[in-house]
């Protein structure tokens, strides 16, 4: 077999590649050349004209983005804290042991848009429930009006619905961990904390790092919870970035515009998840 | 001689009878329209039933069920099973509609022949619309439909949306609250002042503040002052479009409410928007619970529902209150929109002080048909089947269909005293006031409808919402939106959206 026939295997998965992830990059960098939007309909050439425009001319983006890190840090470290807790709890033998596994999976598995409606419904001001408890102690919070309290409820739902997907890798990790560190620990006398500092944590650390990772670039791309909770508001006090782009894009028709926030956004967020991967390395794996 | 009479007699009798027999023949197979039965016309069910489209289908992209959403599928099955024609109804969320439709017509493409849409996207959509031919525009159906709501469907004189709706902000109150002696003296005696409909804002302001946060109607629940839309990017920059313009359309001022047509200078920060966005702040200490996020969905519940004491929108909330089984039927009262006692004279650069009022007909839905549609004629049919006035009359009596009085015959009070049970005086008032503003003001407020339009409403909302949440000052905010705007029309080109604008001008300025 030649270098040819070895071609002619790779050429089909070549092309799906090609396809499905190299066309669609190369089509939004072309895009964002152009001035494409509601009455000029197609691939013109601007130059950077709409890079320039988002660097020198649109503090909202930046807020959004600097929003959207607050809110994705925020969300993966309760999610990670949380989830890693229910992990510890059903790794042991404990009662009802598989149906506190499956409990804690049900809202990952619900879809994110209804349960994000059933939410809002829950926190709406003067008709939810929760509101109708927090009245008989004579407050009502302003859950989705309230800049400060709109931006808590959005991290609740984020966190009510993500932290199942890290209590499942965490729990797959602990339950794929060897067993001799958990014995000599325990002939050495251990306590159930020293145990879970010096030997638990140390060993999930690779797990909790892709599963952080995971869970940022997946957080980076809230969107929909923000569209049906807020909109955004009050205000912009929880507009993130996809939001915007979502808003420029698909509400205003700025085609050519969005697509260079689009590439702008995904550069920076290549970047900056590659540093945080390496830092977390740095801090979680090298210094163990 | 008498022979003769009484042959006439017996020959108009027996054709009136023959209509009243078709009249039941389709109300038994369609109970959609069992009040009025077919109503003679040129796309009654008589009408429909004797074309045949058999083997050939008809895609219908539509709102989300049920507002508008609900009546486009009744009416395709209804259409269906008269002309043999297959009807597809895909249902859209309304933040779409404009992007579904957008992507295939700029694409070059026709997946739909009928799309549903608002009908502020008419310059933006125009290009890749056929206009509504000759003889639907001249049919007798059309001739019933206001100046207003033709103004609103056409371009430059040219019919290019097919109306189907019909709509307008009014004032929504309880009647059982403004009119009732009780409260009037009690309202006299705290405040010194009369308790009566609010004529401006200020006076609506100040009554909704007065009957905010107690139980008012003695159901044992709080209720508030107002429910209005104030939900960033749903579609409150129409409530503040209606709040501004009694502070901002200004009779003595043609050329221009949005911008200076003949500049192309943005108005939106002037004085007098500043004013009704103040008032808007104001308003949100009077609304209910998180009322600052309220879409036109929790404005609906809310005033249909009895929690406030106003609201001012579309028809619906309207609706909502008089639909049987609504605890606050008969209970409710629509006024024009309030006024202001002086509003922004921008030729000047002051006040004019004195009363003005100025009526907001505001975009609604609109269905067009696609230019490169292979079946226009079945298409403009099913449009015009829709909007047949027995169709019509019965959907304007459904609150959630989200179809609402466009015609003239509209406005008799005794369809809705008769077909729907309404007070009389209630019924006689609301049409009143909507006849009053689609026909009768000088001074009315078009929506915009400019190139970009989303660019320029989604900045508004951006900006007011900012203020609203406390974020900026009215000022503040305002000078944002103009500073947006500004970029906005130099992008797009300032002569491109004057060429655009003045046709929304003239209809403003009554030179249409």
């Amino acid at each position: 077999m030649n270098f040819r026939h070895k071609f002619v295997f790779l050429l089909p998965g070549l092309l799906i590649l090609i396809g499905i992830l190299i066309f669609p990059i190369v089509f939004t960098v072309r895009l964002s050349l152009s001035s494409w939007d509601s009455f000029f309909p197609g691939l013109d050439f601007i130059g950077l004209d709409n890079y320039i425009r988002l660097f020198t001319d649109d503090k909202r983006f930046w807020e959004s983005f600097f929003r959207l890190s607050f809110l994705s840090v925020t969300t993966v470290l309760l999610q990670y804290i949380i989830g890693f807790s229910l992990a510890l709890i059903v790794w042991k033998d404990i009662i009802f042991q598989r149906f506190f596994r499956v409990l804690f999976l049900i809202p990952m598995m619900t879809t994110p848009v209804i349960m994000t409606v059933i939410w809002r419904t829950f926190f709406h001001e003067s008709l939810g429930p929760v509101n109708d408890f927090f009245s008989l102690f004579g407050v009502t919070p302003l859950w989705l009006s309230d800049e400060t309290l709109a931006k808590v409820t959005v991290i609740i739902v984020e966190v009510w619905q993500w932290t199942p997907f890290m209590f499942l890798l965490l729990l797959a990790g602990l339950l794929s961990l060897p067993k001799e560190p958990f014995l000599a620990a325990a002939i050495d006398g251990a306590s159930p904390i020293r145990k879970f500092i010096y030997v638990t944590f140390p060993l999930m650390a690779p797990i909790s790092i892709g599963a952080i990772i995971i869970r940022l670039i997946e957080a980076s791309k809230i969107m929909d919870t923000v569209y049906v909770l807020t909109s955004g508001g009050p205000g912009t006090a929880t507009e993130t970035s996809s939001f915007y782009i979502f808003i420029k894009g698909l509400r205003e028709f700025q085609m050519g515009y969005s697509a260079a926030l689009s590439f702008t956004y995904l550069i920076i967020m290549i970047i900056s998840l590659t540093i945080i991967a390496k830092l977390l390395v740095k801090l979680l794996i090298n210094n163990n | 001689m008498r022979v003769l009479i009484y042959t006439f007699t017996i020959c108009i009798s027996l054709i009136f009878l023959s209509n009243l027999v078709l009249a039941d023949k389709w109300s038994d197979q369609f109970p959609h329209i069992k009040n009025t039965g077919d109503i003679p016309g040129e796309c009654s069910y008589e009408s429909m039933s004797k074309k045949d489209y058999s083997g050939r289908t008809l895609s219908i992209n539509t709102h989300a069920v049920p507002v508008m959403g609900e009546p486009t599928a009744l009416h395709a099955e209804q259409f269906s099973k008269l002309t043999g024609a297959k009807v597809n109804v895909v249902h859209t969320p309304a933040g779409d509609l404009y992007a579904k439709a957008m992507v295939p017509f700029q694409a070059g493409q026709a997946p739909y022949d009928i799309v549903f849409g608002f009908s502020n996207f008419i310059r933006d959509w125009m290009q890749y619309l056929e206009p509504v031919p000759e003889k639907y525009v001249n049919m007798r159906q059309m001739q019933d439909v206001t100046q207003s709501h033709i103004g609103v469907a056409s371009w430059d004189g040219q019919m290019i949306q097919f109306p189907i709706d019909g709509d307008r902000h009014y004032l929504k109150y309880r009647k059982d609250v403004i009119d009732n002696p009780k409260y009037q003296k009690k309202y006299k005696a705290d405040t010194g002042k009369t308790l009566k409909v609010p004529t401006t804002w200020k006076e609506y302001g100040e009554i909704a503040s007065y009957f905010n946060g107690w139980d008012w109607d003695n159901d044992g629940e709080l209720e508030y002052g107002s429910a209005e839309v104030m939900k960033k990017d749903d579609l409150m920059f129409a409530a503040f479009f209606s709040r501004s313009a009694a502070y901002s359309k200004n009779p003595r001022t043609p050329g221009g409410f949005y911008f200076d047509l003949e500049t192309m200078e943005p108005l939106i920060n002037n004085p007098g928007f500043v004013e009704a966005l103040d008032d808007w702040i104001a308003a949100t200490k009077y609304v209910p619970p998180g009322g600052i996020n309220f879409g036109l969905g929790d404005e609906i519940n809310s005033f249909g529902g009895g929690q406030t004491l106003f609201s001012f929108s579309w028809d619906d909330a309207f609706v909502k209150a008089m639909e049987d089984g609504s605890p606050i039927k008969n209970k409710v009262g629509a006024a024009p929109l309030p006024g202001a006692e002086k509003v922004w004279n921008r030729e000047d650069n002051s006040w004019d002080h004195g009363y003005n009022q100025a009526p907001y007909i505001v975009w609604g839905w609109a269905s067009a048909v696609a230019k490169k549609s292979k079946n226009h004629d079945m298409a403009f049919d099913y449009l015009c089947f829709f909007a047949n006035d027995a169709n019509h009359q019965a959907d304007i009596a459904i609150g959630r269909f989200g179809v609402n009085p466009f015609k003239k015959s509209d406005f008799d009070p005794q369809i809705y005293i008769e077909r729907q049970g309404w007070d009389r005086l209630i019924a006689k008032s609301y049409a009143a006031t909507l006849m009053s503003m689609e026909e009768y003001s000088t001074n009315r407020v078009f929506p915009l409808r400019v190139p970009g339009v989303f660019q320029f409403t989604s900045a508004v909302a951006t900006g007011t919402s900012k203020a609203l949440a406390g974020q900026l000052s009215s000022q503040e905010a305002l000078d944002e939106v103009a500073d947006e705007w500004k970029k906005i029309i130099k992008r797009v080109g300032a002569d491109t959206i004057r060429e655009a604008y003045a046709v929304g001008v003239a209809l403003e300025d009554n030179k249409n």
